[in-house]
């Protein structure tokens, strides 16, 4: 872990700002923002640890925890809304077992939601692993999940 | 660019390469489009052009969006102009075979209207005829990775008309003159904005774009930047010279990466070329930009918290009675606009005040891009001129209503917009009438208790509960509401409560009015525009459509289906087929009957997931 954030650390140094970009890139490079990531951060750069414990749990971005290895996103912005995220939603927290916001046991799978990634004329919209899939109903997330996930994995 | 002259033979030197006459084709490779598959049919293209011995490089070009998302994937034919509609992998290699090689149409690929008619050119289509496009001209014809593309079709031409033939002042001018006023929500003049951060005190100063586009329902903003960055990159040149900056930021949500790539890509290219840099167009103007990424936090579209968010800090607004403008970024001033406002300096530029100033309404001058989405035929982002009527828009380039549907509201203005009724006949008897003809306009639109916003425009059908849309919001700002003020921290949760209780079908008479109260209060206590616009949903779903609040809280009904608690799923034996679709997709395997005869629901066991809704191809499944 260390050599990566090290890395990315120095590639930061001099600017003035751009701490959050900086986390930015430790949760893509981590999955998530581990304690010691934070601790040497705050060595390296001079900052208080308590300012990036603020950051981390102030941006809907970053997560503190371990994430699985396929994050499901789901858009709920108002768009999707209308059309039926909501349903969406419900209906994957039953697949997965998981409420929004947690992890499989196995770490297979991260269920999220997101306030719109901007794909609102093509609703309701879910990522997973960065593919955007459009027009997802409730019926049709059984066969997206099973796509993703491995013989007897996470989904049931 | 060392000169204007360099700009000029550069320009030169790339329309001479180029045959206008060359046959091409442009790919959405926009975010929307890639929901819908469009990597699959670029391949596909790639495939089919090099199995005929045909340049990929000068043939096929992934551009951004031209708009029409509904129809994605979709690709347009140039020079003639013929586009293909919902295009699968397949459909590549007749495209390739029977129009680029052989000039001819494939008729069945074309958009087709509700009546069946087909259109050839993309000029044609309805979607796009009573549109104006200016600020998204180029998205769909340039490459957004192309430098070349942009100076091709004139780009940076503006820049280098303000910097070297126009003074700071005069250009500050010509922005006040054009009355154009900003597009992220605020709708302050640009013009004075920058007027005030030019004669304000403090160096150094500081541009921004704010790409911070946070109102879920609008994507202008990462649409723009995924298809045409250079123009956003342009604007901020100018920009920076009128105010006397020579730093400038971008503020890119992270929700956008594919926006986010374009324009750090497009910074890099404009830095290589000299258009960033320390002395542009042999000027001695210097300026670069640097692009920051946002953190998923709705609040940092606000100019102060965002410019917290730059500075490395958690992204709270402060009190502005010092305006940014005067004391912003680090302290010192700053010109924070959106990114549709930065694309439309350049045309101001280009054009002139006085052909900006001719489109529009006396106090909103211009065009306006909007995404228009929800329950409307014709999905996808169009740019109108400012006044062009709801009607216009819903009907006219929307299609109206999804599968014929009652439109019956319209939200403009994001989260603390409002939700604006546009039938008129559905007013519950409360007297207030339909504002389908109301002028699209900043002024028209706050008289109507809603708000211009960045020009998200979610149209909702008779199937869509206003309650639920008020508690939508609600819920919405109250995970957004960065918790420093208490009014709109605690205010907002019990708003939340309440409205809850009511689609639950706990509400109480006297609910209503509850509500209402604690929305004055909200409002006059809060400090940013978050905590003051948040009860704006409630407000305005209780203007229009009191009846449904009394439904649920008298009747304990839920007239458009929504509420769960307050419907129960049922099948209706005349229109079931017994083709048991339902049965395999419902989980809670609760709908029985013999093949071929009516199904039903138990609904003891029925968890209203919908799906049998969804799947039902006879509408039998329905919800009371």
């Amino acid at each position: 872990m260390s050599a990566n954030v090290d890395r990315l650390i120095a590639e930061h140094e001099g600017g003035e700002g751009g701490l959050v970009g900086l986390l930015q890139d430790v949760q893509l490079a981590e999955g998530y923002l581990p304690r010691e990531a934070l601790e040497l951060i705050a060595k390296r750069l001079d900052v208080p640890i308590s300012q990036l414990y603020g950051l981390a749990t102030f941006y809907r971005s970053f997560t503190l925890q371990p994430r699985g290895r396929h994050t499901v996103t789901c858009c709920m912005g108002t768009a999707c809304h209308v059309r039926g995220a909501a349903q969406v939603v419900r209906s994957l927290e039953r697949k997965l077992g998981i409420r929004a916001g947690d992890t499989t046991k196995d770490l297979e799978f991260t269920l999220e939601t997101v306030n719109c990634v901007g794909c609102c004329a093509v609703a309701p919209v879910v990522i997973i692993d960065g593919e955007y899939h459009a027009n997802v109903t409730a019926a049709r997330t059984d066969s997206l999940v099973r796509k993703y996930s491995r013989q007897g994995g996470g989904a049931r | 660019m060392t000169s204007v002259q360099e700009l000029a033979d550069h320009r030169r030197a790339i329309l001479a390469r180029r045959d206008p006459r060359q046959v091409w084709i442009s790919l959405c490779a926009g975010t929307g489009c890639l929901a819908c598959g469009c990597k699959a049919v670029g391949e596909a293209f790639e495939q089919a052009l090099t199995d005929r011995g045909l340049p990929i490089d000068k043939v096929l070009k992934k551009t951004g969006c031209p708009g029409f998302c509904e129809q994605g994937p979709l690709i347009v034919i140039y020079p003639a102009g013929t586009m293909y509609v919902k295009l699968k992998p397949k459909d590549a290699e007749r495209i390739v075979e029977q129009t680029v090689v052989g000039g001819e149409v494939v008729t069945d690929l074309l958009y087709a209207d509700a009546s069946g008619k087909r259109y050839e050119r993309i000029g044609e289509v309805p979607f796009y005829a009573k549109q104006r496009r200016n600020v998204s001209r180029l998205c769909g014809i340039v490459g957004p990775t192309s430098l070349q593309d942009y100076i091709a079709e004139g780009g940076y031409e503006a820049a280098a008309k303000a910097l070297t033939t126009m003074s700071p002042e005069e250009t500050v001018a010509e922005i006040t003159k054009s009355g154009l006023r900003g597009r992220g929500g605020g709708g302050f003049v640009t013009g004075r904005k920058w007027k005030t951060c030019r004669d304000a005190h403090g160096e150094p100063k500081y541009v921004i774009c704010n790409a911070d586009e946070g109102d879920p329902g609008a994507f202008m903003d990462r649409a723009l930047l995924e298809a045409n960055p250079h123009s956003v990159v342009e604007g901020m040149v100018i920009g920076s010279y009128a105010v006397g900056a020579h730093e400038g930021f971008v503020y890119v949500r992270n929700e956008y990466p594919l926006a986010l790539e374009m324009i750090i890509t497009a910074t890099e290219q404009a830095r290589r070329a000299g258009l960033l840099g320390d002395d542009i167009f042999g000027t001695g103007h210097r300026f670069d930009i640097r692009i920051n990424r946002g953190g998923g936090a709705f609040v940092c579209g606000e100019s102060t918290a965002l410019m917290a968010s730059i500075e490395g800090k958690v992204g709270e607004p402060r009190a502005k009675y010092v305006h940014t403008v005067e004391v912003g970024l680090y302290g010192k001033p700053t010109t924070l606009n959106n990114v549709e406002t930065w694309a439309n300096v350049p045309l101001v530029i280009d054009k002139g005040a006085d052909w900006f100033a001719s489109m529009g309404t006396e106090s909103s001058k211009g065009t306006k891009i909007f995404s228009l989405v929800g329950h409307v035929n014709n999905t996808g982002l169009i740019e109108v001129p400012m006044g062009i009527t709801l009607r216009d828009i819903i009907f006219d380039i929307g299609g109206g209503g999804r599968g014929g549907k009652r439109v019956k509201a319209v939200q403009t203005g994001g989260p603390s917009g409002g939700a604006l009724m546009a039938i008129a006949d559905d007013s519950g008897g409360n007297g207030k009438t339909g504002l389908l003809d109301l002028p699209v306009d900043f002024d028209s639109l706050s008289e109507a208790g809603s708000m211009m916003g960045s020009g998200g425009m979610i149209v909702m059908d008779e199937d869509t509960c206003m309650v639920d849309v008020a508690r939508y919001f609600i819920n919405f700002l109250k995970e957004e509401s960065c918790g420093k003020c208490s009014p709109c921290r605690e205010g907002i949760r019990n708003m939340l409560a309440i409205l809850e209780g009511i689609c639950e079908g706990r509400g109480r008479p006297g609910d209503v009015e509850l509500l209402e109260e604690m929305s004055d209060t909200i409002i006059d206590t809060s400090l940013c525009a978050l905590g003051g616009t948040a009860p704006n949903p409630v407000l305005s779903t209780i203007r229009y459509f009191r009846s449904e609040y009394d439904a649920h809280i008298n009747q304990r009904k839920c007239p458009a289906g929504v509420c769960t608690a307050l419907i129960q799923f049922s099948i209706d034996a005349e229109r079931c087929t017994g083709c048991a679709a339902c049965t395999k997709v419902c989980p809670q395997s609760c709908i029985s009957g013999e093949q071929k005869q009516p199904h039903s629901i138990d609904p003891k066991k029925c968890i209203k997931c919908h799906a049998c809704f969804d799947v039902c191809r006879y509408d039998a499944v329905v919800k009371a």
